[in-house]
């Protein structure tokens, strides 16, 4: 993969972040603490500032940079969710994947995240949307990066009804229905914007 | 018995006043007979926790018998599982988050630890709040 698409991937997924920051923080206020657009932001402007820097390194590599950074960074549990997560692609991903390798590869940084989260499907996170986009992925067929964000986003509204086990919305019990969850809602953003970058290959 | 001898005691807070309190509490409990830090905030100074500053924060409080973490809300257990996994191999087994309330915990681990006890003995009378 080369540093151009490395980067349009980057500045995808960060201005995707930072354009929602704020719909992302009031979700998170109200069934959170009111801090994921904040945090996320800041943690893909650091992304971003290191951009450069980044892309020079192979995929697996730059994986692995984006994710230490969101981690150090962000400043909130979603730091080593999503830190955990691109990290465990970093570790899966050849530097010049298939399909079937990006699945698998998905497939396995799920893992890491369900255990770095001690959380399952169905609990209101951020898995709900990334396990079904990563079955959709697995299940392969035509204009994939046309179908998953749409994948993505229906996962991501079939939160609003759940009830929230883990994370700071488990404490709201019953009162956590009816809301979508905000890490939901911010991985279906990062998959829209990664899709977006395909399309326009 | 030497004091370096004595568990380390970190307090991770979202609050850095929260994680600060804490630590005064601590103090007045058992003095300077245990290592001690207690850090809280985001990087930018916000409500939240900071990997790297917790990172710091076990340096700080490093002991050879070891160092007990207490948290408050679960981004401050989550930061500081990450953190533990990013120290030095040869120190991460010796690094335990214990499932306790922040206060609390810290007075009772910090107790513990001042009559140089074991980690595993430190963890236990804080857990032993969870229990009832």
């Amino acid at each position: 993969m080369d540093q151009d698409f490395k980067r349009r991937l980057i500045m995808a997924m960060a201005d995707a972040i930072i354009a929602h920051a704020e719909e992302l923080t009031a979700l998170d206020s109200a069934i959170g603490d009111g801090d994921h657009g904040l945090n996320m932001k800041r943690g893909f402007e650091a992304v971003l500032a290191d951009a450069d820097n980044i892309t020079a390194k192979p995929l697996p590599d730059a994986l692995k940079a984006i994710g230490m950074t969101l981690v150090m960074k962000v400043g909130g549990a979603s730091g080593p969710l999503y830190g955990t997560l691109a990290m465990g692609l970093g570790k899966a991903l050849p530097p010049e994947p298939s399909v079937a390798d990006a699945a698998a590869a998905l497939d396995r940084a799920i893992a890491d995240v369900k255990a770095r989260g001690k959380s399952e499907a169905g609990q209101k996170t951020m898995l709900d949307v990334l396990i079904p986009v990563q079955v959709a992925f697995a299940a392969g067929g035509e204009d994939l990066a046309t179908r998953l964000p749409a994948v993505a986003a229906e996962a991501a509204d079939a939160t609003v009804p759940m009830k929230a086990i883990r994370g700071r919305a488990s404490f709201l019990g019953e009162r956590s229905i009816g809301h979508m969850d905000p890490g939901a809602r911010s991985s279906s953003l990062l998959v829209q914007a990664i899709c977006s970058v395909f399309n326009e290959a | 018995m030497s004091e370096q001898k004595n568990v380390g005691i970190v307090i991770v807070s979202h609050s850095a006043k929260v994680a600060e309190g804490a630590a005064d509490m601590v103090r007045q409990m058992v003095g300077d007979s245990v290592p001690l830090a207690a850090v809280g905030g985001n990087a930018d100074g916000g409500l939240g926790t900071d990997v790297g500053a917790i990172m710091g924060a076990i340096d700080k409080a490093w002991s050879e018998s070891g160092v007990a973490i207490l948290v408050d809300l679960g981004g401050a257990e989550t930061n500081s599982e990450m953190a533990i996994e990013m120290m030095p191999e040869t120190r991460r087994d010796r690094i335990v988050i214990c499932n306790a309330p922040l206060v609390e915990g810290a007075v009772m681990a910090a107790t513990e630890a001042s009559g140089g006890s074991p980690l595993d003995a430190v963890r236990a009378t804080a857990e032993e709040l969870m229990g009832g």
